[in-house]
């Protein structure tokens, strides 16, 4: 699966727009005008290595060795470390999650621990069990990282390896992080999970270039958290979990233009008027966390609840 | 002080002389002790590598519990190192006579286990091999990075206030120790900083000290108020307290003075001290002790009456877990042999005694590094949100095999650490002890062991 989903990014990155194509002409080009000025190009051309064709700004189609030639754009690991650092300018992410859609069906679980390489016990994403006592029906609430606008977890990281980024979103630096769990300590919605021992199919992911938005391949030693799927927000998709639920709870969107889609009718609503509308609200407001997922009371469930209340009672 | 005449002052001055350095040049027991701290250090080795190769799962750690052992014993070297700063700078600063035989065997523990402090915290990190990270990305937001600072900055202090006042004692070291290796005869050369022990040297010895027992002071408070806030800063029931600065330094009190109360007696016994170490020092050390408990008993009270009262939602499963529930045994344990009882039998003046007070240590210690396991673990077992879907083990914490083989070989580190100074340095300071009896100044400049080599036939 995991595969799977890198494949899609190269064949999306692949499949470039006109706009893409001509800035990176222009870029090549230019880069070819320059190095054709040095005897570099001569030494290439004069070894007989193979060359590929590349139009310039004005129009001309020239020749220059296919070593020396760089993708405009390519995702480097360097590339996704600046980015993932960056975020995306302009959006502030938000997801409202439908309590009273949601019957507990995983499907938001699964596709998560899938594309971020996770182990069974290990989630980005958990479907809690919610019982608050006498007189209130239980309800399943899935529970992402809440992505938090004023983040416990951010603040105590020693190294800056875990920060909020532009349009919201909460990322962790799996190659900076020195795993002394400070965040896990300050996160009061236990939103994030340590890689205690070796990440699952370690052999088969090691030799992958770290992409912090996805942050996979997961490190031993290090915190991984929900990142509110920023790779497939930055090819337009919705999140892995938004997209898998098949009753539509997720709604996810950008609250600069007030607009969230559903994961899985993909009606696209005001996301204003939707958390008006349906009394919405955010999870722990009393910490001042100010999170970034809201919540829609679990009224009107068509489902009855498939009591595991055991598990609430599992505190000490 | 009494002045001693001429015979007297001489003789009293080789007596204390040959008393402190005598420990140095034999051994009481001294092989089987290095042997059993090699071997539990070396257990605690085997230990870590095993949790190198698997990485922290192979404690019993879990993404709800991730601060556990280790980090309890964190707050509890830090709070045994806090002990230098109350007793050599803190008394010392008020003047009061009976810590000078005590003061370099607070600030032994302290250098002791703040070097081991820096270490335990190390033995806590997902990947050790990115410790580098701190000083190439620290961010000054973080309280960890406060505490590295003040940290570093206490061990630093801690080690000048131990090395200034063996300045003067190097010289009595050249004179008599001649039976050991030379990079040792080497080492009290280098460490007398041509020292002869002149009216000014003194002045100067004795105004770098007073500067750095009051520099010292609001370092020892930060070090221990910020690893108390390592917890206080984080949104969580039971960590989540403004009196958790205080509420830690004075519980680093109660620990450093037990710690103390216990060298004192091993050194008492082991290094022959009894003049030294006098029923008087136990019975002043012990006063401070009730008074330690007595106002960490308060600060007790309070972090755990006020919202016992209330029993905010939240906050009650917590408290019952520690009141009536699972941790209660070891709560109400830490609290009696560590707080209560304590305080009760030292009341007595016959429990003031060396062997009463440093059983009563022994406890209070062992009490004090449990009490930082429940301040620590129960909090973190009890989320704001329920623990659900994750392996049964994820619900609970119990440190396994490997944790505790990590921390006693910290442990085992600190007081190797302590050993080794006690070894190679008297355990008190010569020429304050010689001046406390009142020898004459011109004798502890002029001290010549051979003087008394030649008249020992006719003694």
């Amino acid at each position: 699966m995991k595969d799977k989903s890198r494949n899609e990014h190269h064949d999306d990155s692949n499949k470039t727009s006109r706009r893409d194509f001509l800035k990176k002409g222009i870029l090549v080009g230019a880069g070819t005008v320059l190095a054709g000025g040095i005897v570099t190009s001569f030494d290439a051309f004069a070894q007989g290595g193979d060359t590929i064709k590349v139009m310039t700004t004005d129009g001309k189609v020239l020749k220059i060795p296919a070593s020396q030639a760089i993708e405009v754009g390519a995702r480097t690991e360097e590339t996704m470390q600046k980015e993932g650092r960056l975020g995306i300018p302009g959006r502030k992410w938000t997801m409202v999650i439908d309590l009273s859609k949601c019957q507990n069906a995983r499907m938001c679980m699964a596709a998560c621990q899938s594309a971020h390489q996770l182990k069974p016990e290990m989630h980005h994403i958990n479907v809690l069990q919610m019982d608050h006592g006498i007189g209130t029906a239980p309800y399943y609430m899935p529970k992402p990282c809440q992505h938090c606008d004023n983040p416990p977890c951010t603040k105590v990281c020693p190294v800056d390896a875990t920060f909020k980024r532009q349009d919201g979103i909460v990322l962790v630096d799996n190659e900076r992080c020195i795993g002394c769990r400070f965040c896990i300590a300050a996160c009061p919605y236990s939103a994030r999970v340590f890689n205690w021992t070796d990440p699952k199919d370690k052999e088969k992911y090691e030799e992958l270039e770290y992409n912090m938005e996805m942050n996979v391949p997961q490190k031993r030693g290090t915190v991984t958290k929900c990142v509110f799927s920023a790779d497939r927000l930055r090819e337009g998709k919705l999140p892995y979990c938004a997209s898998a639920c098949p009753n539509g709870v997720y709604w996810f969107g950008d609250m600069n233009e007030d607009a969230v889609t559903n994961g899985t009718s993909k009606e696209t609503v005001r996301f204003s008027e939707l958390v008006r509308d349906n009394a919405g609200y955010t999870l722990l407001p009393e910490l001042g966390t100010q999170p970034s997922v809201y919540y829609l009371p679990e009224k009107d469930r068509r489902v009855p609840f498939k009591t595991d209340l055991n598990l609430n009672e599992k505190h000490h | 002080m009494a002045e001693l005449n001429r015979e007297e002052s001489k003789r009293t001055l080789h007596k204390i002389v040959t008393d402190l350095t005598s420990p140095i040049q034999k051994h009481y027991g001294f092989k089987p002790w290095i042997f059993s701290l090699l071997l539990i250090i070396g257990v605690g080795l085997y230990a870590y590598v095993t949790q190198l190769q698997k990485g922290l799962g192979a404690t019993n750690l879990n993404d709800y519990v991730s601060w556990g052992l280790y980090i309890a014993g964190f707050i509890f070297f830090v709070a045994t190192a806090l002990i230098g700063m109350l007793i050599s700078s803190v008394l010392g600063l008020i003047g009061v006579k009976w810590i000078h035989p005590i003061a370099r065997i607070a600030e032994m523990i302290a250098l002791g286990f703040a070097l081991m402090a820096g270490l335990v915290i190390v033995f806590d990190m997902g990947r050790p091999d990115r410790a580098h990270h701190l000083f190439l990305y620290g961010r000054p937001q973080s309280p960890i990075v406060w505490d590295l600072t003040v940290v570093l900055t206490y061990t630093a202090i801690s080690l000048l206030l131990y090395i200034l006042p063996l300045i003067p004692d190097m010289p009595f070291l050249k004179k008599t120790i001649h039976n050991r290796p030379k990079w040792q005869q080497k080492v009290y050369n280098f460490l007398a900083f041509n020292w002869i022990g002149d009216r000014e040297q003194y002045r100067i010895l004795k105004r770098s000290i007073r500067v750095l027992s009051i520099l010292i002071i609001p370092v020892a408070l930060a070090i221990h108020t910020v690893t108390s806030w390592l917890f206080a800063l984080t949104p969580r029931v039971g960590w989540d307290s403004t009196i958790f600065g205080p509420y830690y330094v004075t519980g680093a009190f109660v620990n450093g003075v037990a710690a103390v109360l216990i060298a004192m007696y091993i050194f008492r016994q082991n290094f022959k001290l009894k003049e030294y170490l006098t029923d008087f020092h136990f019975e002043r050390v012990a006063r401070l002790f009730v008074l330690m408990m007595l106002v960490y008993l308060y600060f007790n009270i309070n972090e755990y009456i006020v919202p016992g009262y209330k029993m905010k939602k939240g906050e009650d499963v917590h408290l019952l877990t520690l009141f009536s529930g699972h941790y209660s045994g070891l709560f109400w344990y830490t609290q009696f042999t560590g707080l209560l009882l304590p305080i009760f039998l030292l009341l007595f003046k016959k429990m003031r005694k060396p062997v009463p007070t440093a059983i009563i240590g022994l406890f209070v210690i062992i009490a004090g590094l449990l009490k930082r396991l429940l301040i620590t673990v129960p909090t973190l077992e009890h989320p704001h949100l329920p623990i659900q879907n994750v392996p049964e083990s994820f619900h609970s914490y119990t440190p396994n095999g490997i944790e505790w083989a990590i921390l006693g070989m910290s442990i085992g580190g600190a007081l190797l650490i302590i050993t080794i100074l006690a070894k190679l340095f008297p355990v008190m300071p010569i020429w304050e002890i010689a001046h406390d009896k009142g020898v004459h100044e011109d004798d502890i400049k002029n001290y010549d062991p051979k003087e008394y080599e030649s008249n020992k036939a006719i003694n």
